[in-house]
């Protein structure tokens, strides 16, 4: 670890020639990001991370996890997720931590000894930072995939509402105890932000079941009953019913129709409307 | 000394709107006094509206049930309405089904089945 | 359901001594909950486990603490909450997790039903020593 003398020296050597040495960072990590960031931002960027650098070794800070060094490990990561969500590459957001090796490089030439021994103290500096910079970066990338696996959830899983009081959710696909879990809860809320007494769930599109699936359809329809709702399921397919009867799930006194055509007369019925054809008349 | 849930008459019916997080105490005191209030008001009906309640544990759903049990004992039907999804899914999964209780998605839906069973027309007379 | 729990922040201790600490255990499990960003519905199940448990350690228990704090593990956050007594103890471990059943007037749901609410359940207990139930839950 650098030890305090060395930190004091490392100061005094970035701090000499401050203003070029950033200046010559900003333009090969500029160089290196091919433009695709404007340089306002980056100059920015940088030299406010130069600057809180400096100041942590003026106050003497050691290694990476120095409490000295908060101030450039929170700009650090502020840096790594932008350029995260930017999509710039792992490669590319370290790169802005190590150019500062070598624009620090010339200078050494006409260096002492003790300068070459502060640089490499701090050449092993950067290369933590730049990994904690990877660390950060990929924590964000988790993040965004996360975030977008879940956004897939809520898209591939409507709730509409498709009479006055009565809501539906086409379920389309295999279902995973986590989709199923998610579809309920958005069905279980469209019961309240629509105030809808009828639900209906129509499995057609969904080619199995197994227990848990089945069993959270079930705490479902139970959960929309404590609620003051019905359910009805429809579509069930001639194999989830095997299916359910085979895994002895009790389906009960739930409602259960064979189309969705059907599971809705049944709803509009239940909320007092009726649909009757008249001949020769057309709205 | 712990708070009370106020009981309030609206006609025949008894409206209780819980809008605090529920000691035990309160919720037993809350099951005294609705018995009480139903005797001495002669009330058909009772709502107990927890749409503000966050959770609802075994203790506080069982005051729900045995206050229906009570009520229809003493010819008043009770709805509770209001139920969040989140405690719905929560009951279920800690086993309480609250059978024989009813249920309704808001106020106004609880008061049209009240108003349903005890055969008054269903607009309010002006 | 391995590896070590670790603890990530501090652990907050309060006393079930009395009904209305129930309600401020609640509170403080609530708050952990929202800090942890558990979704609305895994908030609720915590927070009635936690009034289930907190009730079983005043009823049952005859009063005790409960220790809550998050904690992390392979990188998930969670809850963890701890109820202590030094009660009578449970004789019969897999009958007091039967559902149904109970010692305490009530419906049977307490411990049992919790179990259910929550992703790790352990419960430690000695006859006339006391019992300790911790539960985690974790952020999805």
């Amino acid at each position: 670890m650098v030890g305090p003398d060395f930190s004091e020296r490392l100061a005094n050597l970035l701090s000499a020639d401050g203003g070029r040495l950033a200046e010559a960072w900003v333009e090969r990590v500029s160089t290196s990001l091919r433009n695709r960031m404007s340089t306002v931002e980056l100059d920015r960027e940088l030299r406010e991370l130069y600057d809180a650098l400096v100041e942590a070794l003026r106050r003497g800070a050691g290694g990476v996890h120095d409490e000295n060094f908060s101030e450039v490990r929170a700009l650090l990561t502020e840096i790594s997720r932008n350029r995260a969500r930017q999509g710039f590459t792992p490669g590319e957001t370290a790169v802005s931590v190590f150019a500062l090796k070598e624009v620090l490089e010339p200078g050494l030439t006409s260096g002492s000894s003790a300068d070459i021994g502060a640089y490499l103290r701090l050449s092993r500096l950067l290369d933590e930072f730049g990994l904690f910079t990877m660390e950060a970066y990929s924590q964000t990338r988790e993040e965004i995939i996360s975030a977008q696996a879940e956004q897939l959830l809520e898209l591939s899983t409507p709730v509409v509402k498709i009479w006055d009081g009565v809501i539906a959710v086409p379920l389309v696909g295999t279902l995973d105890s986590a989709r199923t879990q998610v579809v309920m809860e958005k069905l279980l809320q469209a019961l309240v932000d629509t105030g809808s007494e009828q639900a209906i769930i129509d499995i057609t599109g969904v080619p199995a079941v197994d227990t848990q699936v089945a069993q959270h359809l079930l705490k479902t329809i139970v959960a929309a009953r404590l609620m003051g709702a019905e359910c009805t399921v429809s579509g069930i397919r001639p194999q989830i019913a095997q299916t359910i009867v085979a895994l002895g799930i009790e389906f009960g006194d739930i409602v259960t129709k064979a189309s969705l055509a059907d599971a809705l007369r049944h709803a509009l019925g239940r909320t007092g409307a009726s649909v009757v054809a008249k001949a020769g008349e057309r709205r | 000394m712990s708070e009370r849930v106020p009981v309030l008459r609206i006609g025949d019916v008894l409206l209780v709107s819980i809008q605090m997080d529920l000691e035990d105490q309160t919720v037993m005191d809350l099951q005294e006094d609705l018995a009480e209030r139903i005797v001495a008001t002669g009330a058909r009906g009772v709502v107990i509206d927890i749409t503000a309640v966050e959770i609802v544990d075994s203790f506080v759903g069982r005051m729900l049930a045995t206050t229906a049990s009570i009520s229809r004992m003493l010819d008043a039907e009770t709805v509770v309405v209001g139920m969040r999804p989140a405690v719905a899914i929560t009951l279920v999964e800690l086993g309480l089904s609250l059978g024989g209780v009813r249920t309704a998605l808001d106020l106004e839906k609880g008061l049209a089945i009240l108003r349903r069973r005890s055969g008054l027309p269903d607009a309010d007379p002006a | 359901m391995t590896g070590t729990l670790v603890p990530e922040g501090g652990t907050t201790r309060q006393p079930i001594e009395r009904n209305d600490d129930v309600v401020r255990v609640r509170h403080l499990v609530r708050a952990l909950a929202l800090q942890c960003r558990l979704s609305l519905v895994d908030q609720t199940k915590l927070v009635t486990a936690a009034s289930e448990l907190a009730r079983n350690t005043l009823v049952y228990g005859g009063g005790g603490s409960v220790s809550a704090g998050l904690v992390t593990r392979g990188g998930r956050t969670g809850v963890a909450a701890s109820f202590e007594d030094s009660g009578p103890g449970i004789p019969d471990i897999d009958l007091a997790l039967t559902d149904g059943w109970t010692s305490g007037g009530g419906l049977g749901l307490g411990l049992s039903g919790a179990r259910r609410l929550v992703d790790e359940f352990h419960l430690e207990t000695e006859v006339g020593r006391g019992t300790t139930v911790s539960v985690v839950k974790w952020a999805r």
